[in-house]
């Protein structure tokens, strides 16, 4: 197990908001992390990373290669944090610094964790990042600033800047949902090819089970807090044990529109 | 060359240039003054009082018959001082409440901006003449009072700007990606504040010309013997009604060093804020608050 989560619980101002999380993710697995706003689902993430808002109070045990992470110092976990762990957030608007060329930010994402690279090495590997995530015209478009990309191709700096040090597991929270629906597949199709090629494993949060079914293998339903069920994403596909899993299973199908149909 | 680019872009609008010029002129003009003056300032010659300008004076004498060309150009020492001095108190002043006051666990947060709201209600004048009725009148008093009064300005404006970046997503997905909060704070956030802080600051040292202009008119600040713009503002008025034209000189020159250290600071933020397009209202654009000078 490369990610294990054990009776995870966090309380802000008094009030439990993820109450007993379990979740395992092993070498290379692809973990969907589901269920509607305020489940839970975000915190969790933002707890491996120990990124919690202030005043949040953990309970629980997460491990990660072996390692405790709840309590481990924050010089610690920020050598972990974008090295082994990266993480890429919903919203490409403001995911990335406004002020700053997006080829600056991929080099400083390279040079946070190696030490020894240049500004110019940084800056040539800035690009050779820009083209795996499939920028168009990466040699110019590093030069550009986040406004004058579009959404998608925003996420896709982002997740570019998440991939720059390789790191072992990726945490993408809500990648896609603030994309039209065109650029929400080619994301999933980018983000499902560049974990398979370097083998690592992902936990992806959503809220839509049609996205989760394209990237995950196995899931994880929330509820308020609690895991209401968990499984083989084909499992939960076919036979929905609880209600919430059964509603996000109804939602999911109710938007496909069908002419002449009624909604 | 990339890093120059902000300095090209001040340049290459018109308002920028200009500032830059008068601020170089002044900054110029007081250094040259250190050495070279066309006469000694303090020169009495009551042979050639309110000379006309001309040759000899090229703008004229004043009532005692000292050179107003000198005089201005040994006042700016004065102006580029307390512009300086007070800008660089201000940036300390409100740069540590901004960050106390958006950095800090929330009952220290609070605390400090409810200081900031008391100490707002002071006008800047009116700090200076508390400061200067205790300690008499003196050019430090000039730049600690301004320099409060604007530390204070820059702070209100500045931190719930901080506070609004540190929501962002690029804040915590800096953190994510490994920064420390300090490496944090000072890749992410103090860049992203750093255009309001600009206008804040040029508006600053602007109402400390005035301030200094202003204190010293009144008999609060630059000593008698000291050359200032104000003062010699003060001399000269008395006499307006007579000599019209040696009044125009030392108004002129805080009128456009004041000016010139607007516009300096509209175009920096201009520059500094790749996100501006033309037309679009850009951030920190509204004056500070309770500025009385």
């Amino acid at each position: 197990m490369t990610l294990s989560i054990t009776g995870l619980t966090i309380d802000i101002a008094g009030r439990r908001v993820v109450d007993g999380v379990d979740l395992e993710v092993a070498d290379g697995a692809r973990v969907g992390l589901i269920g509607e706003s305020g489940s839970g689902k975000s915190l969790t993430a933002l707890a491996v990373l120990g990124l919690l808002p202030d005043g949040a109070r953990v309970g629980g045990s997460i491990r990660w290669e072996g390692r405790e992470l709840i309590g481990m110092p924050d010089r610690d976990l920020a050598r972990l944090r974008g090295d082994e762990i990266g993480m890429v957030f919903q919203e490409p608007q403001t995911a990335l610094n406004p002020i700053r060329t997006v080829g600056r930010q991929i080099a400083e994402s390279i040079r946070i964790h190696q030490r020894g690279v240049s500004r110019a090495e940084a800056w040539a590997r800035a690009v050779e990042e820009a083209r795996r995530v499939k920028l168009p015209d990466p040699e110019a478009i590093v030069r550009r600033y986040p406004h004058q990309l579009s959404g998608g191709q925003r996420q896709r700096v982002a997740i570019a800047m998440a991939l720059a040090c390789r790191p072992r597991l990726l945490i993408a929270d809500e990648p896609t949902t603030a994309l039209d629906v065109t650029i929400q597949a080619e994301i999933l199709e980018l983000l499902h090819h560049l974990v398979d090629e370097d083998g690592m494993s992902l936990v992806f949060i959503t809220h839509d089970l049609a996205v989760l079914s394209q990237i995950a293998t196995d899931a994880v339903v929330l509820e308020s807090g609690h895991v209401a069920e968990s499984g083989p994403l084909r499992m939960l596909l076919r036979s929905p044990a609880s209600p919430v899993t059964q509603a996000l299973l109804r939602d999911a199908t109710a938007t496909l529109w069908r002419p002449g149909g009624r909604a | 060359m990339r890093r120059l680019q902000w300095a090209r872009r001040v340049w290459a609008s018109g308002t920028g240039r200009f500032g830059v010029i008068v601020v170089v002129v002044i900054a110029a003009t007081a250094l040259v003054s250190l050495f070279w003056t066309p006469l000694d300032p303090q020169r009495v010659d009551i042979a050639n009082r309110w000379a006309a300008p001309g040759a000899a004076h090229l703008l004229g004498t004043d009532g005692s018959g000292r050179d107003i060309l000198s005089l201005l150009m040994a006042g700016s020492r004065t102006t580029v001082l307390v512009a300086v001095g007070a800008g660089v108190i201000a940036t300390a002043i409100g740069l540590v409440l901004a960050a106390l006051g958006a950095l800090t666990p929330r009952p220290v947060r609070e605390g400090v901006t409810v200081i900031v709201d008391i100490l707002i209600a002071f006008p800047v004048l009116l700090i200076a003449m508390m400061i200067s009725a205790v300690w008499g009148g003196s050019l430090l008093v000039v730049i600690v009072s301004v320099g409060i009064g604007f530390g204070v300005n820059i702070a209100r404006v500045t931190r719930p700007e901080l506070r609004r970046i540190l929501r962002s997503d690029f804040v915590l997905a800096g953190r994510a990606a490994g920064l420390s909060p300090s490496q944090n704070l000072w890749r992410h956030l103090l860049p992203n504040v750093a255009p309001v802080f600009i206008v804040q600051l040029s508006w600053g040292m602007a109402v400390a010309v005035l301030a200094e202009a202003g204190l010293s008119y009144l008999g609060f600040g630059a000593p008698v013997t000291q050359p200032s713009w104000g003062l010699l503002l003060a001399d000269l008025q008395r006499f307006i009604s007579v000599h019209p034209l040696s009044v125009l000189w030392p108004g002129l020159a805080i009128t456009l060093t004041v000016l010139g250290f607007n516009l300096l600071g509209d175009a920096l933020r201009d520059a500094t804020d790749p996100t501006l397009s033309r037309g679009s209202a850009p951030r920190g654009t509204e004056p500070p608050a309770a500025v009385t000078a």
